[in-house]
């Protein structure tokens, strides 16, 4: 008998629905911005405001149970993201997790938004093995993960200032590609030279943080060499861009991996589907005996499939919210030893 | 007044120096382009108001919170481009509440702004060198900006 929970994701501009049975089989995942259901928002203007929640969610929720060919009935659980992210948004898909929860009697889980996604590569490749160093990266993260078990963690880095998707959607703005600029700058980076315009890629912090990252300063650098020479040609810029970000993640991540002894190494969040960031971590991993576990794009950007994945793991320990449940803006991991969080 | 710095070290101190003047309810917008020193002055004012924690840049999630001597809400308005949208955020919490208010991009709620705050407005002059001009707003910023400047001047 499989074990189904809905999962609801809303912590930012994405509102999401999924079914996923047993921790790993996706029935349905449906994301309001793919599917477009209100078009003069999608894609382009974040759906920040709660009222765009609003009109969304019950639409997805409803999809995702009939894609998954079930009702509310067949449901064991209901798992919804508590955090972090925005506070209006979030308070959307508590309200309606709770409201599910209660009127079904089904259990109410709260996820954190950064476990969903270190989840994510679990969705498709259910064999990973712990301890894993973890790299979420994605317009609002950039941190630096060491895993001991689903929900055993350790921070070993993080942004000091911009994220890593942050730097390339702000650099496609400057280069007047549209938003999102991500894939825009992925895709132009191809046909480009990555050694056409020197750039910073190194940033040493001396007080004590060697895993953490710093994008400001290579978003200034891109932003002061257009300025200066704005002939430069776009595939180039972007090459070299791209380039230098995605070679301080792979280091970063390589670094750490060797620092835990770790042979395993999960990619996730929005900035995993970028395909330079893929490959060259791959690449880099696989020449040290290392694994690289990465999502398929569509589980990259914020979905609720890894939050009722991962709410299945708590499911089988009964780990349930109350229905007070409240949003947390700034949610951290829990993480397991001190002199991590304190930061 | 205007105030130059020469690297975001500077940008940073002079921010600190804004933070350690600030109180429950101010408000500071800040103004000016990509990559010129917005979040940076930002880091600088939470220092200033002894926040320990790191501040990141919130473009993505618009809005974070910290916890100082006093609370700062550092609210960055990027990603908003339609006014429509700020008010559905439900700006006057965070701008007429128990908080230090810091909002990048503010030019883009100026009417929504308190009669009383300082808007901060920043030019590149080069890779490193940064113009920050002071436009305050009512007695109290008026004065703040004048202990500043001063502070600034003793401290070259």
């Amino acid at each position: 008998m499989s074990c189904y929970i809905l999962g609801i994701e809303t912590s930012c501009d994405e509102t999401a629905a999924s079914v996923v049975a047993d921790g790993h089989k996706i029935l349905s995942n449906c994301i309001s911005s793919q599917i477009d259901i209100h078009q003069e928002f999608g894609g382009v203007v974040p759906e920040l405001a709660s009222r765009h929640h609003l009109e969304a969610i019950n639409p997805m929720v409803e999809l995702a149970l009939s894609k998954a060919g079930l009702d509310f009935d067949q449901l064991d659980a209901v798992a919804v993201t508590y955090g972090p992210g925005l506070i209006g948004s979030l308070l959307i898909g508590i309200a309606t997790a709770t409201a599910i929860s209660f009127t079904k009697h089904i259990p109410l889980i709260g996820i954190n938004h950064l476990e969903g996604h270190l989840y994510a590569p679990h969705l498709e490749h259910p064999d990973i093995e712990y301890p894993a160093v973890g790299l979420i990266v994605s317009g609002g993260h950039t941190e630096l993960i060491y895993i001991t078990a689903h929900d055993r963690y350790e921070l070993l880095g993080q942004t000091r200032d911009d994220a890593a998707g942050e730097a390339f959607d702000k650099v496609a703005k400057v280069m007047g590609l549209p938003y999102p600029g991500g894939p825009i700058i992925n895709k132009l980076a191809g046909e480009g030279n990555p050694k056409a315009i020197p750039l910073p890629r190194w940033t040493i912090f001396k007080n004590g943080h060697p895993f953490d990252f710093s994008f400001s300063g290579l978003k200034t650098a891109v932003i002061y060499h257009l300025r200066k020479e704005p002939r430069t040609d776009p595939k180039d810029m972007a090459a070299s861009f791209q380039q230098a970000a995605v070679s301080v993640l792979v280091k970063h991540a390589i670094k750490a991996a060797r620092f835990k002894e770790v042979n395993t190494i999960i990619l996730a969040g929005g900035v995993a589907a970028n395909t330079a960031l893929r490959e060259s971590l791959t690449l880099e991993a696989e020449a040290r005996e290392m694994k690289v576990y990465f999502p398929s794009p569509i589980l990259c950007t914020d979905n609720a499939a890894m939050i009722a994945g991962f709410a299945y793991h708590k499911y089988i320990k009964s780990e349930f919210a109350s229905l007070d449940l409240n949003a947390v803006a700034n949610l951290r991991l829990k993480v397991t030893t001190q002199a991590s969080s304190n930061r | 007044m205007e105030i130059i710095t020469n690297s975001p070290e500077e940008t940073r101190k002079l921010g600190e120096e804004i933070g350690q003047r600030l109180e429950e309810g101010d408000v500071v917008s800040l103004t000016g382009e990509l990559g010129s020193g917005k979040t940076c002055l930002t880091q600088g004012i939470g220092i200033g108001l002894g926040i320990t924690e790191v501040i990141r840049s919130p473009s993505f999630i618009i809005v974070n919170q910290h916890h100082g001597r006093v609370p700062l809400y550092h609210i960055d308005l990027y990603r908003l481009e339609d006014s429509s949208q700020i008010y559905e955020l439900g700006y006057e919490e965070y701008l007429y509440g128990k908080s230090a208010c810091v909002i990048e991009w503010g030019e883009r709620i100026e009417p929504l702004l308190p009669p009383e705050h300082l808007s901060l407005s920043f030019t590149w002059l080069d890779e490193t060198r940064r113009k920050i001009q002071f436009f305050p707003s009512g007695n109290r910023f008026q004065d703040l900006a004048d202990a500043v400047s001063q502070s600034c001047r003793l401290a070259r």
